[in-house]
């Protein structure tokens, strides 16, 4: 959420900051010209990697245009077990992180306001802390059988989604007056259920998708966890699978970012269509 | 507006009778925030159907006398009646007030509408039934051609509108406003000022309005009630509370009274060489050094080449010039009619008498200067 956040409003802001200047400045094709260059650099940074992986995701061994990775990939050996398993995974996590997430963080703007700093740090620990301390830690402490099943991920999985999670929940929370809206449901009637379901979560809605489709994203893409408690998720599948065919795990892995792009979309678009509308409102003050 | 009134009378099928008025009780409240005395010892009684305004400066405690009264609130002691049923333990779900908010408080997901739905759907009522409801009272505020718009596609007055109609929707006891106009600029602000109160007649609904506006709570309350620092100055009709402040800050905050400096003697002060009795029934007249507070219309002025005062600042309001005169070190505040007042010029020496009834006497505090008009 930070990130798209971020991205977003730099486009809007470069949009801005550059229309205006364009019949004053008479540097202007100087500048023209950095920027084309900037914007280059940054494009093949950003493009010749995925241009190549869906090159390559996209020949035979004979280096010639075949789409018979991409047609392997659902029969391969162990593909469709870890392709399940990701998606359970993914399914827990998410709705566990919801669960615990949404409460506490309506909870802590509604009624614990001073403690959002303390929140906010205990939130981005698991970024500073590294995975493989705490997935030590997990695997020293935790008993038997919760180890015993893959769903020990799902938990550390909550636990790094946290900061991305909540950082989604509190920006989306903070953008609408949390606290009127509460009230005026109270008054006119409404119980904290209706109040919540009604008034609260609508009102959440692109928060809380953003904060899914980034705890999703992370479960599709976390390797160091899943590895070291020995269960093959899809990103340990492709690392495993490597050896045995490379257009195949590069196939897999295309796949997986097309599919967050198209869910990241979804969410920019949503947020947009909800900033507008906020806009307009305090326009209107 | 008295015109919208009658018409509406006859035409709409909300009228006095669907709401009753509830009587309010508010007794010695106290609410504290760390060392800060929200209210402290804050007592009101409320007349079925009353409109009670609370005037006061930002801070002083009013909205939380309302959200105390709405149960969002708990006071650290002190009781809440209502007709005569101590509702402490109410949770606010249970209270049937409706409350109009300072900010937008629209629900921005659902239409206008469906806003004003809300609360009679939250009472389990049927959709249709609802509907209908929430349809009249848009009418009552005008606004049925709106009804299927989103919040975010209205003005900020019509935002307030339809607000109240969702308030009104839950027939409530009682219909707390805090602040509800001072987002809006000042024609709409009139305007809406007018509808409210009309509306208020019209349902006999008992309201307690909370401003810092000493214009709108005087031109819209039956009582209203003057705070200073969480508690009670002065609770009056607007008129006697204009006339007769019976203390210095109601003085000072109400209309805007200069300060003079006097000597009291028995029930007597001089101001400005002139004697005047002192206003009875305060209790804060006394003899020795004290401050006399003047209102702009308490002053005349008899132009005088050999008075002691003369005018520094001047300004056309209308109907009346206000000027203002200074005496030695004095500044006051007068008020003349405009066609009197016309050929006074800039640093003209005039002499101001009082010509007031009677004076208000408070205890001395330290001059301040008289800011310009
Ligand atoms: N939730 C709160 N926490 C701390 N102080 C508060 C809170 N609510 C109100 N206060 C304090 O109580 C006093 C009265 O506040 P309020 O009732 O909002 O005043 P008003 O509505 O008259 O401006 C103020 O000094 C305010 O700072
Ligand atoms: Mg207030």
């Amino acid at each position: 959420m930070a990130t798209i956040g971020a991205a977003m409003s730099a486009e809007f802001m470069m949009e801005e900051a550059l229309a205006p200047q364009a019949p004053v400045n008479r540097r202007r094709p100087r500048f023209r010209t950095w920027r084309l260059i900037v914007m280059l650099l940054a494009g093949a940074y950003f493009l010749l990697p995925i241009y190549a992986g869906l090159k390559f995701a996209l020949e035979n061994d004979a280096g010639h245009f075949s789409f018979f990775a991409v047609k392997a990939l659902p029969t391969e050996p162990g593909f469709g077990a870890a392709f399940w398993l990701s998606m359970r995974l993914s399914l827990v996590t998410v709705v566990l992180s919801m669960v615990l997430m949404v409460p506490t963080t309506i909870y802590v703007h509604l009624r614990l306001p001073k403690v959002r700093r303390v929140v906010e740090f205990i939130t981005i620990l698991p970024i500073v802390i590294p995975p493989i301390i705490l997935i030590t830690g997990v695997l020293g402490s935790y008993p038997l059988w919760l180890k015993a099943s893959p769903y020990l991920l799902s938990l550390v999985y909550v636990i790094l989604a946290m900061p991305f999670v909540y950082r989604s929940l509190d920006a989306g929370l903070s953008s609408i007056d949390l606290k009127t809206l509460v009230e005026a449901s109270r008054s006119l009637g409404g119980s904290w259920f209706a109040t919540m379901r009604r008034v609260i979560l609508p009102n959440l809605r692109p928060a809380l998708l953003s904060a899914m489709v980034l705890s999703l994203a992370l479960v599709l893409g976390e390797f160091t966890m899943a590895s070291l408690d020995l269960w093959e998720t899809i990103p340990v599948w492709i690392v495993n699978f490597q050896q045995q065919d490379g257009h195949v795990t590069v196939a897999a892995s295309m796949l997986g970012l097309i599919g967050s792009w198209v869910l990241l979309t979804l969410i920019v678009s949503l947020d947009r269509s909800q900033s507008r509308r906020s806009l307009r409102k305090t326009g209107g003050l | 507006m008295t015109q919208m009134k009658e018409t509406s009378m006859t035409d709409s099928s909300i009228t006095a009778g669907t709401t009753k008025g509830a009587q309010v009780e508010l007794d010695q409240l106290v609410r504290t925030y760390g060392q800060v005395r929200a209210l402290d010892g804050f007592s009101l009684s409320i007349a079925p159907g009353e409109f009670v305004a609370l005037l006061g400066p930002s801070g002083c405690g009013k909205t939380t006398v309302l959200r105390v009264l709405a149960g969002f609130e708990q006071p650290d002691s002190g009781r809440v009646l209502v007709d005569g049923n101590d509702i402490s333990d109410v949770s606010a779900q249970k209270r049937d007030m409706g409350m109009v908010f300072q900010s937008y408080s629209l629900f921005p997901n659902m239409s206008v509408i469906n806003n004003v739905m809300f609360g009679l759907r939250m009472r389990h009522q049927g959709r249709s039934d609802s509907r209908s409801k929430a349809g009249q009272l848009l009418e009552l505020v005008e606004l049925s051609d709106q009804s299927t718009k989103y919040p975010h596609q209205l003005s900020g007055g019509q935002q307030q509108r339809v607000a109240l109609a969702r308030a009104l929707a839950i027939e409530p006891r009682v219909l707390l406003l805090d602040e509800p106009l001072s987002a809006l600029d000042a024609k709409v602000r009139a305007e809406l000022r007018d509808q409210i109160r009309s509306l208020q007649q019209r349902l006999a609904i008992t309201t307690v309005f909370v401003t810092h506006d000493q214009e709108e709570a005087l031109s819209m309350a039956d009582r209203v009630c003057v705070m200073s620092s969480g508690h009670i100055e002065q609770t009056a009709t607007p008129a006697v509370l204009y006339a007769r402040p019976t203390t210095a800050f109601v003085a000072q905050f109400v209309g805007i009274s200069s300060r003079v400096p006097v000597e009291t003697s028995g029930n007597e002060v001089v101001v400005f060489g002139q004697r005047c009795p002192i206003r009875t029934g305060e209790a804060l007249s006394g003899s020795g050094h004290n401050d006399a507070l003047l209102r702009p219309e308490d002053f005349g002025i008899d132009i005088d080449p050999n008075g002691k005062g003369f005018v520094t600042h001047k300004s056309f309001l209308g109907a009346i010039t206000r000027l203002i005169v200074q005496v030695g070190e004095i500044s006051v505040r007068v008020d003349v009619r405009s066609d009197q007042g016309a050929d006074i010029e800039l640093g003209t020496h005039v002499t101001p008498k009082v010509i007031a009834r009677d004076v208000l006497v408070a205890p001395r505090v330290a001059a301040a200067p008289v800011e310009p008009l």
